[in-house]
């Protein structure tokens, strides 16, 4: 009995950890949903970028001889955070600022080919092999019998939890209480009015993009801590599994990218611990076809009235 | 000149920032971890080279825009054709098309093996694009998905004939319908759904049946895929040095002529054109028929066609199911001319690049559809040593596409006929 209830304990961590991570990628979808009305096909490249950049400044702080952990992460962050986020701009700069206003299908199908080529980039520059890292932050605490099944909570996954959630917290407040931050709300609720009462709104349209590329980045970091291993092709099933997230919390709104995404990390986790490790991706693919078939809406969203 | 120069510097310096960190460092195992270490020379100078060039065109942009448009053009002069009637044009296209087929069908006996084959998987690409073209190009359906029908087909002719010893003639109808069903399935639930919906739920279904296809190791082979798989016979006629099936012929034994192996290359070949002229011929006609007149006006204004009285779910749906079914024909011929088949065949990238035929040809577009499949083949077969930068220039070829010339190479244009003032 313990030891199904620890085992379950452990399931449930390992999901509310990848979950976390999950909803970090699902902000970027929601945002720019929630303002342009378009799904950003390009964000889980942006997350793997932010992976390949984590790795390549961690390698070099290290060669550099920088030895204290928190500086060498704090730096990576800010280095990925910022690299990506130009990827971000640049992107909305290149793919989707030509063709909006025009068909939605013109500007999904511009954006499927930023992401085939931002995939092909980074596998032309950086190798298309898997590239191990070994993990920086080691340990956990344990629970449960010294001589049967423990449940542990690894220092890293810890650092997963207090990281998204300072992450979290900045963004809601950023966009509850800044300036910037009612700028983006008013457009997202109507970009027109919101442009004739002076608001810039390609201006605030970019930074929807760089904060989704942010968050990306941030997550790109922290996954890539806690697999330590990547590789260009990451970035195609992260993207959708984020994307399936936002859509189960209901696109368009953050706290319901966040609820998604612990939900789907979770059920993942209990899938492979109870069913059946392969057929994970096809459970969070079902869910999602399940999810737009009878709510729509998601979990969190508003229904959305067909203007006409 | 000089409001221009901040945007052009920060456009440079981007550059700078996006290409430097993943071109110019690279992660190398050392023994214990990971380190990096800085690219050759050229790439630092071709980097830093891209960034000046993007800040040069970035300042310059309208004098260079400007120059261009002065250069002038040969213009052809505007001569008041008189207007070419319905009939007129139907007549000179029934000519053209005589003439394509006729160097079609002349052309196996004359090309060389390799060109021959080739032919082949640009006709298997074309089958693919006509089929996507109705669900994407004529009903408006962002399908992501498409090469799990492909699947679908391919692997029910080489599953039916593993277990049943099915011949490809039977599996073919079979495959389609399979493939048909599976399109209705998926379908009836998730038509309902908006357009970039849709486009991620078909996406979602591509992987679930490839996972499926992967790991249903004792029905499917798993990774492994399935091997052997017959090639079709002509009427009893195989065209292998030996019969393999009972009561079955070789072709030459048949004929009283020597073994040579182009016959069974030149029969694939002509099959494939014969079920690429089925699929034209059978578009052709739906199109012009009630329903896929619905489909196109459904693409239009869907608002405007639901107040009109026509019933979208059935309309999408069958976009959707015979748009599924070419896929599953072309999906047995498929693994009947390559006798193996694997899940590695029908990733997202295979689906990307059949919706690329179909984006870059114009959509609803057949004539454009056939000649970019034929680009979108014969090109990285001609490439070779670019094979590298193929998906790259793929990719990037996808957005420069979309944003200057959106409707296609050559966009359909509708029957209509002119009015003159005789």
């Amino acid at each position: 009995m313990l030891e199904t209830s620890l085992y379950f304990i452990q399931q449930l961590l390992n999901g509310l950890t990848i979950g976390s991570t999950y909803a970090l990628i699902a902000i970027g979808y929601t945002m720019v949903y929630g303002i342009i009305g378009m799904i950003n096909f390009a964000h889980g490249e942006i997350y793997m970028i932010g992976m390949y950049i984590s790795f390549i400044a961690i390698s070099g702080l290290t060669m550099l001889g920088v030895e204290y952990l928190p500086l060498i992460l704090f730096i990576t962050l800010l280095i990925s955070v910022f690299i990506s986020s130009t990827y971000g701009w640049a992107v909305e700069r290149v793919a989707y600022r030509p063709v909006r206003g025009g068909n939605r299908l013109i500007a999904l199908i511009s954006a499927i080919g930023m992401s085939i080529f931002l995939q092909n980039y980074v596998r032309i520059a950086q190798g298309s092999r898997d590239i191990a890292m070994p993990s920086l932050i080691q340990g956990g605490w344990s629970m449960g019998p010294a001589d049967g099944f423990q449940a542990t909570l690894s220092y890293m996954q810890l650092f997963i939890f207090i990281a998204t959630f300072i992450t979290m917290t900045g963004l809601t407040l950023f966009i509850a209480k800044s300036r910037m931050g009612r700028a983006c709300r008013a457009v997202s609720e109507d970009m027109k009015m919101a442009g004739l009462l002076g608001i810039n709104t390609n201006r605030i349209i970019s930074l929807t993009f760089i904060i989704g590329a942010a968050l990306a980045a941030v997550a790109g970091l922290l996954l890539g801590l806690y697999y330590g291993v990547t590789n260009p092709y990451i970035g195609f099933i992260a993207g959708l599994k984020a994307f399936t997230a936002a859509v189960l919390g209901g696109i368009g709104s953050i706290p319901g990218a966040m609820l998604g995404g612990l939900v789907l990390g979770v059920t993942e986790s209990m899938t492979s611990a109870y069913f059946s490790s392969e057929y994970k991706d096809v459970v969070s693919f079902g869910l999602l076809i399940l999810i737009l078939l009878f709510r729509p809406t998601g979990l969190l969203g508003k229904p959305e009235v067909e203007k006409i | 000149m000089k409001d221009k120069f901040v945007p052009a510097l920060i456009a440079g310096v981007a550059t700078l920032i996006l290409a430097f960190p993943l071109l110019g460092l690279n992660l190398v195992s050392t023994g214990l971890g990971l380190g990096i270490e800085g690219a050759d020379t050229q790439t630092v100078v071709y980097i830093v080279l891209a960034s000046l060039a993007v800040f040069a065109f970035q300042l310059f942009k309208e004098n260079v825009v400007n120059v261009a448009k002065s250069i002038p053009l040969p213009r052809k002069a505007y001569k008041p054709t008189a207007a070419i009637s319905q009939a007129q044009r139907d007549k000179k296209e029934k000519i053209f098309t005589f003439i394509v087929v006729a160097i079609a069908l002349i052309m196996p006996f004359f090309a060389s093996r390799g060109n021959i084959d080739l032919a082949t998987l640009v006709l298997i690409y074309v089958m693919l694009g006509l089929g996507l073209n109705i669900v994407v190009g004529l009903a408006g359906l962002l399908d992501l998905g498409y090469v799990a029908f492909y699947a679908v087909g391919a692997y029910s002719y080489a599953l039916l004939h593993q277990y049943f010893g099915f011949s490809f003639w039977v599996c073919l109808p079979l495959a389609g319908l399979m493939a048909a069903t599976f399109g209705f399935i998926l379908g009836f639930p998730v038509l309902r759904l908006r357009g970039d919906y849709l486009a991620i739920v078909t996406l979602g279904f591509g992987e679930i049946i490839r996972i499926l296809l992967n790991n249903w190791t004792h029905l499917t082979g798993g990774p492994n895929g399935i091997g052997s798989i017959p090639k079709p016979a002509l009427f009893g006629l195989e065209f292998g040095r030996r019969a393999k099936e009972e009561g079955n012929i070789p072709f030459h034994e048949y004929f009283n002529i020597a073994y040579n192996s182009s016959y069974k290359v030149i029969f694939l070949y002509l099959l494939a054109l014969l079920l690429v002229l089925f699929t034209i011929f059978v578009i052709r006609r739906l199109m012009r028929m009630p329903v896929g007149r619905a489909w196109e006006a459904l693409r239009e204004d869907e608002i405007a066609c639901r107040s009109l009285g026509l019933n979208r779910t059935i309309i999408k749906l069958s976009a959707f199911t015979i748009g599924a079914s070419f896929a599953g024909f072309a999906g047995a011929f498929f693994s009947a001319r390559q006798g193996f088949i694997s899940p590695e065949s029908f990733t997202f990238i295979e689906s990307a690049i059949i919706l690329a035929i179909v984006v870059l040809g114009g959509m609803g577009s057949q004539l454009g559809v056939i000649l970019a499949a034929i680009a979108m083949t014969v090109l990285p077969e001609l490439a070779r040593e670019f094979q590298e930068y193929r998906m790259l220039m793929f990719g990037l070829m996808m957005v420069l596409m979309m944003i200057w010339r959106p409707q296609g190479l050559l966009p359909m244009k509708r029957r209509h006929m002119e009015l003159t003032n005789a």
